[in-house]
């Protein structure tokens, strides 16, 4: 039995660790498979071999640039911002399980709880670096982001609250435990809700109308420079991976698949990286939903559709 | 989503586009490495204008067609005494043949209205300068490209020969040979004809067209 504090410091490490490699490699895998979509070659010099390290050269050109805060900024606030958009993210990675027999950081009985709940201070980043900019374009981003997050925090819940249901727990690895390969089709709807809701979560395209860049310069990040922009791109690309990973936790069944007891960690990284792809690929494919479309999406189609699929899944479940 | 209408399936355009990327990312990507890997230029590219100095009898034709006057010729005159020759003659010597490439617009027209083919198209297009003034070239650099220019296209074994090689054919077959010549042109070319890559092997061929 290892001492405690060795068995916590591995976990933190190997989490923090996760936490920074995953989303360069997913970033890496945007760069590419953006640029073959469009027919392009995408980066080709960085590091040498297809521009590998082109992620790694960005950051090391982030961190030479001036950190600058706006006259009229509220400083603290303005500088605080980032990190608490990058944050909750590491605390949502905590609590994901990435193979069985307790492969994950911290074992939660609330963990789905958790997550969702840690999921919604994203919103906080975005009003708090929209006010404090002193800017109109962020406050504009800003308040669409507030209106957005708020607007598909609905859909999102409600789909995980689907799965829970079905699964009759809150824990993470206790949902992946109870999950049955027909739960793809039974929970079908509230996995494309989830995984739509999402997307509006992280705010990526076609769902980026906080950013938007061809109205709004670039929403409630146009103020920002140097390595505080790149923790909102790294929290961007940290939130694929964590909308990846709870899609693939709660609906597509974790680490199960053939020899999962050895390689269910192997098979909770391919789902992820999977549903990466397609995050990826919706972005090169659809171009940004105008504002009213966006809200008209959430709250006419994906809440009740959300809805329905709750009363399904309780049916379904009162008729085992 | 709501503004489809009378639009078929819902939901059809958007796998058609997620369609659409996913058949382009298969695809090999069209991007040239330039820097890396030289472009494969067509035959006949339009580069930059070689000089060949010895071509040159400063007649003026180019400097006088060129549309954006652009080139600048200088010359003297020197007399050149011919022993046997009642007099001496003169000869024009260039001095100066420059290009201004900063204004030049690649028509192409100095080089049709070179009677005696001093100028020719070479695809080197790598010539730029951080100073406007460098673009223009003298003619030593002119004649520098010449390196560059590439063969002349083969001829077309079926056309028809030039003008000058059947007249010469022709002549060279004597009088009242005139249909024998024409059958012969081809035969008659590595003798008429004094330009180094000419096919060497001559064709024999019938006078009526093959089948």
């Amino acid at each position: 039995m290892m001492p405690l504090w060795l068995d916590l410091t591995i976990r933190v490490v190997a989490v923090v660790v996760g936490f920074l490699t995953l989303p360069l490699i997913v970033g890496q895998a945007e760069h590419k498979v953006m640029a073959h979509m469009q027919g392009r070659l995408g980066p080709m010099y960085a590091g040498g071999y297809h521009g590998w390290a082109q992620l790694v050269a960005d950051g090391v050109k982030f961190v030479q640039k001036e950190d600058i805060a706006p006259r009229d900024a509220d400083r603290r606030i303005f500088r605080l911002a980032p990190l608490v958009a990058l944050f909750p993210y590491l605390l949502v990675l905590l609590a994901i399980p990435l193979g069985p027999n307790g492969l994950v950081a911290q074992p939660l009985d609330v963990g789905l709880f958790f997550v969702l709940a840690v999921l919604g201070v994203g919103v906080l980043a975005v009003l708090m670096s929209a006010w404090a900019s002193a800017n109109k374009y962020s406050l504009l981003g800003g308040l669409r982001g507030a209106a957005q997050l708020l607007g598909y925090e609905l859909p999102l819940v409600l789909a995980a609250a689907s799965v829970a249901m079905a699964a009759g727990t809150l824990s993470l690895p206790g949902i992946i435990e109870a999950w049955k390969p027909w739960w793809l089709l039974w929970q079908a709807p509230a996995a494309l809700i989830f995984f739509i809701a999402g997307l509006a979560e992280i705010r990526r395209p076609p769902f980026d109308m906080p950013i938007a860049d061809s109205e709004l310069v670039f929403g409630y990040m146009t103020e920002y420079t140097g390595l505080r922009f790149a923790f909102f791109l790294l929290a961007e690309y940290v939130g694929i991976v964590v909308i990846a990973a709870l899609t693939t936790v709660l609906f597509l069944g974790g680490w199960h698949g053939p020899a999962a007891d050895h390689l269910g960690w192997l098979w909770t990284l391919l789902k992820v990286f999977a549903v990466s792809f397609v995050i990826i690929w919706f972005r090169v494919t659809y171009p940004r939903l105008r504002e009213d479309q966006l809200q008209r999406l959430c709250w006419l189609i994906l809440v009740p559709l959300a809805l329905a699929q709750l009363v399904l899944t309780a049916a379904v479940k009162i008729a085992m | 989503m709501t503004d489809d209408g009378e639009r078929g399936t819902p939901g059809k355009g958007l796998v058609q586009g997620l369609a659409v990327t996913l058949k382009t990312m298969t695809k090999r990507s069209t991007t040239q490495q330039y820097p890396d890997v030289e472009p494969e230029l067509p035959p006949r590219s339009r580069g930059v204008i070689a000089l060949l100095e010895e071509n040159c009898t400063v007649c003026m034709l180019c400097a006088r067609e060129c549309p954006d006057w652009c080139i600048y010729i200088d010359s003297h005159k020197e007399e050149v005494v011919v022993p046997g020759a009642a007099r001496a003659r003169q000869r024009n010597v260039l001095d100066r043949f420059d290009i201004d490439f900063s204004l030049c617009m690649y028509c192409g027209i100095c080089i049709e209205v070179c009677p005696f083919d001093a100028l020719h198209w070479t695809p080197e297009f790598e010539y730029a300068e951080t100073d406007v003034l460098d673009l223009l070239h003298d003619k030593n650099r002119l004649g520098e490209w010449m390196r560059t220019v590439p063969p002349p296209p083969a001829h077309d074994v079926l056309g028809e020969p030039s003008k000058e090689e059947a007249t010469a054919a022709r002549k060279a077959a004597g009088p009242g040979a005139a249909t024998a010549a024409k059958a012969d042109v081809r035969r008659a070319r590595p003798t008429t004809a004094d330009r180094p890559n000419q096919e060497a092997q001559p064709k024999p061929e019938s006078p009526e067209p093959p089948q």
